[in-house]
């Protein structure tokens, strides 16, 4: 194993063992932090595909974050009122399973996703940076007008949603699921990055006329990696949703897609496990600097600047140096 | 709608088009001709405007407040420039994007620390407030002619600015081969910590004269640091003509869409529906303005070719 | 995330016996309120007029936690979380802005804790969602808008214009508002949430023929609006609810909001003893005039401090009847609660006015007596 995939194992250890401390030292809080980390590590991850990997630096994937997010909430909110979600021409209501809420997320992520990228798709740079923000932007202000979900007020849906053979209300088996999650979401984007897919998409960020003239369009392989980005982000909204039991247009945000980016670059663009490392930092701080300190937020900000200008390639980058190259 | 209460309603969106051009001014600039992406420009925006307000309160002169407020933000830009800003041209993107990120969180929490949570008091001096006659019928607040006039004066500058002074020069050879110009010579450290606090100056500047009319409190400049990208890139990047014409397309959409939407509604839906749908379309409208535009023009308006 | 713990002297417990009150044991209170950002003002007041009460009342047994919510909504649910888990409160209090009760206080309901309600009053909580356990001790959120729907017309106007933000409780301004109003709508608007250049709605407004123009946008926005308004030079009088005008916001706006009529269930110069005490205390301390929120966050303080006296929170049927009791001195005078735990008080007609060097309001009139709210039938306690 090299340095890398030790430093990895290491950081998801040191996740589980917090979520593990938790529920040892019964304060249910540290497993609602630990369970938060991992699913802010999951949207990074699903961001770090498309930014890190591809090199789409997009500003807009809290609109995936919601969108899962959302989707989880109206399905609970209709079924915990007793309401179907439409009467015409079949009868489809709510649910709370977990799992097919996941589904339902994922799907609706991919529907958004397809028209979204291969629009933006069209521009590059910055251009593209302010073209998928563009579309979250969209997407914030109706979720925050449509009255029907609540507006800004946000959905409340007051009990978890049911995992199968589970109970997912207790916070040591939520916290467990969203671990779980985390490494099917990091296997997957493992083995994503070491196929011909992952290795055209590397191409298509670094050299995409070459790609090109070997025959792979690279709209194609960004657009699917885009795609598959947002499904893996919507997971997160998800799962975010049912951790709060509550989900608001602020998921929308734009300071949420900027969150994200914060976290998948503090732990190293284009590394594994670099969204853990980022997302459990950002949290850790923000947890202990805002217990000590009235404008905590001041010395956060000094942290990340130091961090972005001493520590190239982020945590990673710190802890196991250069990105090891493909085999 | 009447064709006066028309007519001012174009001029009412000319007039926020400006104010929006007045923010973007100084981003254009930086972004333009730095390529760096400086999203720590609403931060100060926000600290014109509260230097402004500080100095009108201790010295009772909105004027001095507004030479306070650029050279306020100028200096902080000039500092933020040389402590952090500098290491990162070389970095990508996406590392500008968090130190001014972080900055953002830096000013924005500073300032509450240094003035507190409440809005500060900012009024338009007593020589610009009030309304002025115009041809037509309508009556003007005076104050907002007078920011047409100075975003047009700040336009006018900049361009002299960019094409006929030997600063502008540079400037724009340093946008176009940077190792080169530092080889002949030109001191390319300065030069840009010279284009970053002029940069910040404007945005200061703009707090100022914004902020009369606005509310001055923590916070304030995250709305118009979106607003300030999206008029850049409609325009397209490095363009100061592509940014006047982007600011006041996005200010006449976003205006006559406000004012026209629920009313175009209500022709063929009922009231409440009407303004529900009509409102919600008109706070999307900007984001679809510039989706369209970059749709069909990916790099803005008078943007460069890719 | 923020908390600051403010323990009073939970220690000296063993030194100090609490002053006669019938509850020896400490109570823990968790305060999750806005410290940050924007909305900043209205969570430091509102903590600010809590802790002075229990400054005052000397009792030594009373801890507060504070939180800051960051006007997020997944940062407070996460805060209220901790709270009760964690730190184990037994009264929750604190949040300003609805949207962020929606999201914590049914939740904390539900767990079996007390929520005091200092300043948000969202409608779904007076009626359908109504709790034995959750008290409003400021208002439900239309109380103020429908009281200047009774002042439109007690001062004669017949073509109002109304404008709000586009979201729930803008929405709910303009009802309640309408449900007062006898007179004819000339316009009704909705602006966008966080907008800040108005001049297309002023023109609108000024070309409209109303005779009056009543508004609700708070914050930020309601400072932008009031100074655009003066400048454009338009006649038009206009009124709002308190919140629109309070003294954290005429600070900022300065003339422009000089002879404007506002409704509120308070006032700095309301003339009674209690409330007397409490301004000169608020200033001496704090160096500034108190907002309603102040007088909000005193109040909620002092509702506790008394059924404390009685009981103690562990017997909640007991606790929960003094709180229904409510005998303690508001800064509003005498204080009732309806059915559904919400104030049944009356809502003045305030006008801004400048005091030597400061703008203040001055109560100039009543504008509902004895108002309870529109959705306490709909509450099956």
């Amino acid at each position: 194993m090299n340095r890398e995939q030790i430093v990895s194992f290491v950081i998801s250890g040191l996740l589980f063992g917090a979520g593990l401390a938790g529920f040892v030292l019964d304060q249910p809080f540290i497993l609602t932090l630990a369970a938060k980390a991992a699913i802010f590590a999951i949207a990074g991850v699903g961001l770090n595909l498309a930014l890190g990997y591809g090199g789409l630096v997009s500003f807009g994937h809290a609109a995936f974050f919601g969108i899962g997010g959302y989707a989880a909430g109206i399905l609970a909110w209709h079924t915990r009122n007793f309401e179907p979600l439409a009467t015409w021409p079949i009868e489809i209501s709510g649910t709370t399973s977990m799992p097919v809420i996941w589904l339902v997320a994922v799907f609706a992520a991919m529907f958004f996703a397809l028209p979204m990228g291969a629009l933006s798709l069209r521009t590059g740079g910055v251009y593209f940076i302010m073209i998928t923000l563009a579309f979250a932007q969209m997407l914030y202000y109706f979720a925050l007008t449509w009255p029907a979900y609540g507006g800004e007020d946000g959905l409340s849906f007051y009990l978890r949603n049911d995992f199968p053979g589970l109970t997912a209300s207790d916070p040591w088996t939520f916290f467990l699921l969203c671990l779980a999650m985390l490494i099917g979401v990091m296997a997957l984007c493992a083995l994503l990055v070491r196929s011909r897919f992952g290795l055209a998409l590397e191409m298509a960020r670094q050299n995409p006329q070459r790609l090109a003239s070997s025959g792979i369009r690279p709209f194609t392989v960004r657009l699917a990696a885009f795609i598959v980005s947002a499904m893996i982000t919507a997971l997160a909204g998800a799962l975010y949703a049912d951790l709060n039991r509550f989900v608001s247009p602020s998921m929308l945000s734009w300071s949420m897609s900027g969150e994200i980016m914060v976290f998948v670059i503090l732990g190293g663009v284009a590394r594994l496990a670099g969204p853990v490392a980022g997302a459990c930092l950002f949290i850790l701080l923000e947890e202990v600097l805002g217990g000590r300190f009235e404008f905590w937020q001041v010395l956060l900000g000094v942290v990340l600047i130091l961090v972005v200008l001493f520590a190239r390639g982020g945590l990673m980058g710190l802890a196991a140096g250069r990105r090891s190259a493909h085999g | 709608m009447s064709a006066t209460l028309f007519f001012e309603q174009v001029l009412n969106g000319l007039q926020f088009g400006m104010t929006l051009f007045l923010i973007s001014a100084g981003l254009t600039l930086i972004f333009g001709v730095m390529g760096l992406i400086n999203l720590a420009h609403g931060s100060l925006f926000m600290a014109g405007a509260f230097a402004c307000a500080a100095v009108a309160k201790a010295t009772g002169s909105f004027f001095a407040g507004l030479a306070a407020s650029i050279a306020a933000a100028a200096v902080a830009g000039a500092l933020v420039e040389r402590l952090v800003i500098r290491r990162l041209y070389d970095r990508d993107h996406l590392d500008q994007v968090i130190a001014t990120f972080a900055l953002i969180l830096i000013f924005s929490e500073g300032t509450r620390w240094l003035f507190g949570s409440f809005p500060l008091y900012l009024d338009v001096p007593p020589v610009l407030s009030g309304s002025v006659p115009l041809p037509g019928g309508i009556t003007y607040p005076l104050y907002r002619l007078a920011i047409i006039g100075v975003g047009l004066a700040v336009a006018a500058g900049l361009f002299l600015l960019v094409n006929r002074t030997r600063l502008g020069m540079r400037i724009r050879a340093g946008e176009t081969d940077r190792e080169m110009i530092a080889a002949l010579g030109v001191d390319i450290g300065k030069l840009y910590t010279i284009v970053f606090a002029l940069g910040a100056g404007l945005a200061g500047l703009a707090g100022a004269m914004i902020g009369p009319i606005q509310s001055v409190q923590v916070g304030m400049g995250e709305p118009v640091l979106i607003l300030a990208f999206v008029v850049i890139v409609i325009g397209g990047i490095g363009s100061i003509g592509g940014a006047l014409a982007a600011a006041l397309l996005v200010g006449l959409t976003d205006t006559l869409g406000r004012v026209m939407l629920p009313q175009a509604f209500a022709t063929f839906m009922e009231p409440s529906a009407a303004n529900a749908v009509g409102s919600s379309i008109a706070s999307m409208l900007i984001y679809i303005l510039m989706a369209l535009v970059l749709v069909v023009k990916p790099t803005g308006l008078f943007g460069a070719k890719a | 995330m923020k908390h600051m713990k403010t323990s009073f002297a939970v220690a000296a417990l063993a030194a100090i016996l609490g002053a006669g009150a019938a509850s020896a044991e400490p109570v823990k209170i968790g305060m999750i309120t806005t410290l940050s950002g924007g909305g900043a003002g209205l969570g430091t007041d509102v903590r600010d007029g809590f802790m002075l009460a229990i400054e005052q009342s000397g009792k030594t047994d009373i801890a507060v936690v504070v939180a800051d919510d960051q006007q997020k909504p997944d940062i407070a649910v996460q805060e209220a979380d901790k709270m009760v888990q964690s730190e184990k409160v037994d009264i929750l209090t604190g949040i300003i802005f609805s949207n962020i009760a929606m999201a914590v206080v049914p939740a904390a309901l539900q767990q079996g804790k007390f929520y005091l309600s200092p300043n948000a009053g969202p409608s779904q909580l007076a009626g359908k969602g109504c709790d034995k356990n959750y008290f409003n001790v400021a208002w439900q959120n239309d109380n103020l808008h429908e009281a200047a729907g009774a002042y439109a017309n007690s001062a004669g106007y017949k073509k109002t214009y109304i404008l709000a933000p586009n979201y729930p409780a803008g929405k709910d301004a303009l009802n309640g508002f309408k449900r007062f109003f006898k007179g004819e709508v000339a316009g009704e608007v909705y602006t966008k949430l966080g907008q800040t250049d108005y001049a297309a709605e002023i023109a609108q407004i000024k070309a409209s023929g109303a005779d009056s123009m009543f508004f609700f946008l708070p914050g930020g926005m309601g400072i932008a609006f009031t100074k655009q308004y003066a400048q454009a030079g338009a006649e038009i009088p206009l009124i709002g609810p308190g919140f629109s005008f309070s003294q954290d916001i005429l600070g900022a706006v300065g003339d422009a909001a000089l002879g404007v009529r506002n409704t509120a269930q308070w006032s700095p110069d309301l003339d009674n003893e209690a409330n007397k005490a409490f301004v000169e205390s608020f200033k001496a301390k704090y160096g500034r005039v108190p907002s309603l929120y102040a007088s909000q966050g005193f109040d909620t303080a002092n509702l506790i401090l008394s059924a404390l006296a009685k009981s103690g929170v562990s017997d909640q049927d007991a606790f929960r009847a003094a709180l229904v009791a409510a005998e303690f001195k508001s800064t509003r005078g005498d204080f009732k609660f309806g059915p559904n735990h919400h104030p049944i008080q009356d809502i003045y007609v305030r006008e801004v006015v400048k005091d030597g060097d400061v703008i203040t309001n001055k109560i100039i009139g009543v504008a509902l007596e004895d108002h309870a709210d529109a959705y306490a039938a709909e509450c099956k306690m």
